[in-house]
This record gives C-alpha cells, sequence and structure tokens, in this order.
C-alpha cells in the first residue's frame, strides 16, 4: 500500500474513492461525502481529478483513530450511477475473498 | 512435550497485559497508527486486505491437544471458525478484531502459547522438523537444540532490531523435512567423526525476490559452541548488514556480496573472542532442557498387528496408508501425516471442528501430541500401528483422512491476492482448480511424489522457487498471470527452480501443469524417477516445448 505522503504524487487516471481499514477490526471502509466512513463501496464520495482526489484523501488521512492506511483507489461508474472498483484487489476488498470459506464439518 | 518453566508462563503473561494497555491507547487515539503499528507486529499482528492477520508460533511445530484445543477456541470464537497453517510452523487466523485480539493472546497465554517474534526484523520461531524426536535414524531430538535457540534468541536485546528478519531451521536427520537450506541459518545436527554431537552450520539462503541456497559456513561446529558460533554470525551480519535497502538486507545478501570466506573469516574472528564466554553450554544445562522434554512410555507392540493385516484388503485404507504413514523409531508405532488439502480447498486451512476433533484423536490415539510441518500438513507423532485403522475411520468422519501427501494435490500455497495486502495475483484458487485436476487418486498415484508450491508474489511465501513445480503470481496490465518454474527442491538436494518460458494468464495455469505432468509421464526413465529427477536428468528444454508448442 502506498502511504498518503507519496501518493500526494500520485495522479488519478479515472474516477476514485478513498479507502482505509477500520482501526477496531479492520474492515474495508470507504470515505463518504458527508466525511464519515462507511462500509459499502455505494456511498463512497467519488473524485474526479488529482487535485479532488488529494483533497479527500489528507481529510480522510487525518482520521488516525478511525481508520488506517488511506489510499485512493480506482472505481468503475456504470450507467446508473452505480459504482464498481476498478481492478481486481479492490474488487476482492469489496466483495470478500473469491473462494469459499471453510465449511464447518 | 516440553514443560515451559516460570520464567517463560511470567514473560507471556507479561506480554499480554502490556499489548492489552497498548491496543486501548490505540483505540482511544492516544497512540497513532505509526506508532501503534511497530507495537502491533511485534505481537504477530498484520494488517491485511479485509481484516487484521493474527500469526501465533507454535515453537518447533510440537502442540498438546490442549493448545490445539485453545486454538480452534481462538479461531471460533475470535475469528471466522478457522484457522491456516503456515509454511513456518505458525498459525495464521485471517478475520480477528484488533479490539478483541489482547483477549485472544490472553487465552493463548493459560496454554503457553504466544506470537513474539512472528513478525518484525528478529530471529523468528525457530522451526524444525515436524518428526523430531520419533524419526528414525534422528541423530538425536533436535528439538533439544531447537529450544535452547529458542531461548537464546527471544527478546535478545542485541537481536531485537537486526537489519531484517532472521530465520533458523533444524535438522538431525539425514533427509531434510525443515528446508534448512532456504533459511538464514540452517543447522544439520550429526556426529564427528569423534562421536561428539555438533552442527553443520549453514548461512545465508533464503526464498523471496532474491532466492539463494545456504553455504556452509563451517561444516562442524560442537553443541556446546553453537549459541557462541550463532552468536558471532549475528554480530557480524547485525554490523555489516545493509539498512538502507530494505529488498539487500537480508544476511543472505551480505553472504553472497563478501563471499562466503570472507564471511566466515569475519564470523571466525569474532567467534574468537566470544568462543569460551558466557554462552559455553555446559553439559548441565544441556541435560536440563533434556529433562523437560517428555516422551511417551512406548509400549512393547508387534509391527504388524492383526488390526492391520486385516485392514489391508480395504483399497481406501490402504491408498491412505501408502502415503500417510511412516515408520516411526519405536517398534509397533508410526507417524502419521494428516494432510490438509482436501480436493477443492484451501492449502493449511483447519476448522475449530477439526482441530478440537484432532485434539481428541490426538489423545486417544497419539499421547496427546500434535505436530505442524512446513509443507502445511499436520502430523501425529506417535500412534500404535494396530490404532491405524481406527484412527483412519475417525479421520475419516472429519474430512481429514485425504490420501494425497506427497502426491500432487499436497499443494502448498500462500493466501495471496485473496487476503494478502502484497499480492500481486490469487494462490489458493489456482491450488483449488489444480487439486480437482488431480483429483484422481490412480493418477496421483502414478504420478508419485510431486510438490506444488504456489506465491502470490515475490515474497515467495508459497516457497514457489523450491517447489518441484512452482507457480508465482505476477501482475500484467490488472491482470494475473503466472511464472511457472519446475526442478526446485526443498530436501537436503536443495534447489531453486528453473522458469521455464513466459508468464501465462489465470485460466491457462492448470491445463500448463498438467502439460508439464503429461510430459513427465512420457519421459520418466522408469516409474520410480520422480517428477523433480526426471527434470535434472533432461533440463527444462522438453518441459519448456511442451508447454510453449502450442501456445
Ligand atoms: C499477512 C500475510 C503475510 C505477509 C504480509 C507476508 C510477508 C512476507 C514478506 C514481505 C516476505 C519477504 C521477506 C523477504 O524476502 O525479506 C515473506 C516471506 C516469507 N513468508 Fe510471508 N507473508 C505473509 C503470510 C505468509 C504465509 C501465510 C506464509 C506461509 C504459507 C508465509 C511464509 C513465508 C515464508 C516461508 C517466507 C520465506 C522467504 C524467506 O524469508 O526466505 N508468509 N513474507
Ligand atoms: S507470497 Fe506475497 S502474496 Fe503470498 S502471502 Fe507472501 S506476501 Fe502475500
Amino acid at each position: 500500500m502506498t502511504s498518503p505522503l507519496e501518493q500526494k504524487k500520485i495522479k488519478i487516471a479515472g474516477p476514485s474513492v478513498v479507502t482505509a481499514n477500520r482501526t477496531w477490526d479492520g474492515a474495508v471502509i470507504y470515505r463518504t461525502p458527508a466525511q464519515g466512513w462507511s462500509p459499502s463501496l455505494a456511498d463512497a464520495a467519488i473524485v474526479r481529478n488529482s487535485d479532488d482526489a488529494r483533497a479527500l484523501l489528507s481529510e480522510s488521512a487525518a482520521d488516525d483513530v478511525g481508520a488506517v492506511g488511506a489510499y485512493i483507489a480506482p472505481v468503475e461508474l456504470e450507467e446508473g450511477g452505480a459504482i464498481k472498483p476498478g481492478n481486481l484487489r479492490e474488487l476482492i476488498r469489496a466483495s470478500g475473498v473469491t473462494i469459499g470459506l471453510p465449511v464447518q464439518v | 512435550m516440553y514443560a515451559y518453566d516460570e520464567l517463560d508462563r511470567t514473560l507471556i503473561n507479561e506480554r499480554v497485559s502490556e499489548f492489552r494497555d497498548q491496543v486501548k491507547r490505540r483505540l482511544s487515539g492516544e497512540l497513532t497508527e505509526d506508532e501503534f503499528k511497530m507495537l502491533r507486529l511485534q505481537n504477530g499482528v498484520y494488517l491485511q486486505l479485509h481484516a487484521y492477520m493474527f500469526r501465533v508460533a507454535i515453537p518447533y511445530g510440537t502442540l498438546s491437544s490442549k493448545q490445539l484445543r485453545q486454538l480452534a477456541h481462538v479461531a471460533r470464537r475470535y475469528d471466522r471458525g478457522y484457522g491456516h497453517f503456515t509454511t513456518r510452523q505458525n498459525i495464521q487466523f485471517n478475520w480477528i478484531k484488533l479490539a478483541e485480539l489482547p483477549d485472544a493472546l490472553a487465552d493463548l497465554a493459560e496454554v503457553g502459547i504466544h506470537a513474539m517474534q512472528t513478525s518484525g526484523n528478529n530471529t523468528r520461531n525457530v522451526t524444525s522438523d515436524q518428526w523430531a524426536g520419533v524419526a528414525p535414524g534422528e541423530v538425536e531430538d533436535p528439538r533439544i537444540w531447537s529450544e535452547i535457540l529458542r531461548q537464546f534468541t527471544t527478546l535478545h536485546p542485541e537481536f531485537s532490531f537486526l537489519p531484517r528478519k532472521f530465520k533458523i531451521a533444524i535438522t538431525a536427520s539425514a533427509h531434510d523435512r525443515a528446508a534448512i537450506k532456504i533459511h538464514d541459518v540452517g543447522l544439520r545436527l550429526h556426529k564427528s567423526a569423534q562421536g561428539e554431537t555438533g552442527f553443520e552450520v549453514m548461512v545465508g539462503g533464503g526464498l523471496g525476490r532474491t532466492p539463494f541456497i545456504a553455504k556452509t559456513i563451517k561444516p562442524f561446529v560442537s553443541g556446546r559452541d553453537i549459541l557462541s558460533y550463532l552468536e558471532a554470525i549475528m554480530r557480524v551480519y547485525n554490523q555489516y548488514g545493509r539498512r538502507d535497502n530494505i529488498y539487500k538486507a537480508r544476511i543472505k545478501i551480505l553472504v553472497h556480496e563478501l563471499g562466503i570466506e570472507r564471511f566466515a573469516q569475519e564470523v571466525d574472528e569474532e567467534w574468537q573472542q566470544i568462543r569460551d564466554g558466557a554462552l559455553k553450554i555446559d553439559d548441565a544445562v544441556i541435560e536440563e532442557i533434556r529433562s523437560r522434554f517428555s516422551y511417551p512410555a512406548y509400549e512393547k507392540l508387534p509391527h504388524m498387528p492383526d488390526e492391520l493385516r486385516k485392514a489391508a484388503h480395504d483399497p481406501k485404507f490402504e491408498a491412505w496408508r501408502r502415503n500417510s504413514v511412516f515408520p516411526h523409531k519405536a517398534t509397533g508405532y508410526a507417524i502419521v501425516t494428516i494432510s490438509l488439502k482436501p480436493v477443492g480447498g484451501p492449502p493449511g486451512d483447519a476448522t475449530a471442528e477439526q482441530m478440537d476433533a484432532l485434539a481428541d484423536l490426538a489423545d486417544k490415539y497419539s499421547f496427546g501430541e500434535i505436530r505442524v510441518g512446513h509443507e502445511q500438513n499436520l502430523a501425529l507423532p506417535h500412534v500404535a500401528r494396530r490404532d491405524l485403522p481406527a484412527l483412519w475411520t475417525a479421520l475419516e468422519k472429519i474430512g481429514l483422512a485425504i490420501p494425497n501427501v506427497n502426491l500432487v494435490s499436497d499443494i502448498i500455497a500462500c493466501p495471496g491476492l485473496d487476503y494478502c495486502s502484497l499480492a500481486n495475483a490469487r494462490s489458493i484458487p489456482i491450488a483449488q482448480e489444480l487439486t480437482q485436476r488431480f483429483a484422481n487418486h490412480e493418477t496421483a498415484n502414478l504420478i508419485g511424489r510431486l510438490h506444488i508450491n504456489i506465491s502470490g508474489c515475490i515474497n515467495a511465501c508459497g516457497h514457489h522457487h523450491v517447489g518441484h513445480i512452482g507457480i508465482l503470481g505476477v501482475e500484467k496490465n490488472g491482470e494475473e498471470f503466472y511464472q511457472i518454474t519446475i526442478g526446485g527442491r526443498a530436501d537436503e538436494n536443495a534447489q531453486l527452480g528453473t522458469l521455464i518460458g513466459p508468464a501465462v494468464p489465470y485460466a491457462e495455469v492448470a491445463d500448463v501443469v498438467e502439460d508439464i505432468v503429461e510430459a513427465y509421464l512420457a519421459l520418466r526413465a522408469n516409474p520410480d524417477e520422480l517428477f523433480v529427477d526426471t527434470v535434472q536428468r533432461l533440463g527444462v528444454e522438453p518441459f519448456r516445448e511442451r508447454v510453449y508448442a502450442t501456445r
């Protein structure tokens, strides 16, 4: 994961969100437009240019108690506004492992 | 089993309360993540893709049934009902909450288990042969020495901030089951011509981005001198190991850059200063440690009891027995390997129910002892041969009588992109698909011993470099691709595999592996020639041709 500081240099190539892990349990969370966090990608604030992305990231990174390791992640926007993860890693973070968890016998 | 003393128990308990306080301060905001990260890593807590991962040490891979039950309890109470056995005699929990970690650690401390030095730039959990103390022909139980090293290295102030992590493995058998040559230090216990017990010391092995097979730095160091000799190695490393570049910080790079002769000379100079000092181990200390290991009171039992003779008529039992049951030093007993590689399952995972059931079976059939090996399998080390049929029946009931130990579906795989924040590609689904391809026991048996190892990135947690067939996940334009190597091995003849050609996409990996296996079946000199020996004899070319001719 790239640290927020290094990401200051990063330019985004398309619609993006800020994501992190929730401190107390590590769950995947997304920065919302209301300056909070949500476990659902659907609630995420979308940024479309590098300046907005960096601003959202630094605002998010300021919440060190609630979230760890905030970074900018690519998304795809579907017609009708649905948000989809922009790569496999983010898809796995958003929807969980691609394998069944061990079944209890 | 080893009985921990009061000092250990106090140390572990103190660490739990210390960590409880640190977690509390982190959650209240008193500690920032930057301040806290190092503290959590010192307690085996990583942040993964979906959650915190908690890595717990199983020193030299020995567990009591009580300890295994407590691991099951942690899996059930604090996680999602399962744990993942790794390639370093550790168990990892994948979904644990930071807020509950101190409680989990406290529960483990009750049975003498902890997570110290399962992460960070220190000496990690010292690993050993999972058959230690029961393998026929062993020089002596290598765990006595693993335990001496465990005590020496745990919280050693000089070596708590090394340039990089440091891994030590010990074997006392001619056949290396501890992969010692891919460790920073590998120790092979043997007897000198004069009959004295000591170690061949190997140094500078390791996988990851720059893989190396360890080189022998000294053919014989007496047991009494092993701590001073190791300390000399660590001091030279601590002094000269690079700290400016994490990729060049491992001792293997130092050994490579200095050359083994120069490195050995440096170590020797350091050693001469300290070898007759406080680190010389006197026989009383060795005896004291030896006396804290207890061994079962084996009965005099027949090698071929009626129970076994009768069960031999059942082909299913025989299929399992042939690859899961191994010779034991005591007549009438056997070592039983429990494969954690079910068809279609993630390698190395065990559910809380399976752990509980295995603990019960260990009580009933193996003097309450369980072993964890680096192949992500478990073992029951002291099973009376007359009990094998009953044990097999019980294992069948919990889905653990999987007859594939050392066969093509006994795959080692790291968590990969499904869990790991460093991954480039997935590992587990590749392993699952391969176990399905090779699910037919007759075919697998015909192929014989063949180790497949899969890593989701260059860090090589799945030991792909030393797999007979190694599979490494790489990323190309956002897609999962895999590089395939063949001819690697992690035993006493350890060797790195050779790349056979360009990386192939996710969807083709299983086909490529099938092609390689088919090529082997056509090329082998006779049915006894192992895959890896055929590769050794013929080189990679015929395999390369077979795989890429049609791609
Ligand atoms: C949180 C999950 C994990 C992380 C973040 C992680 C990280 C790493 C990293 C960064 C290295 C490279 C070390 C180096 O070359 O200096 C490494 C090596 C290694 N890891 Fe992991 N690992 C994880 C899980 C595992 C698992 C599940 C296993 C066993 C299946 C494992 C076993 C190993 C082994 C055996 C190496 C050997 C390479 C060597 O030191 O020579 N790790 N790991
Ligand atoms: S090899 Fe890479 S992907 Fe696999 S566990 Fe290690 S760090 Fe993660």
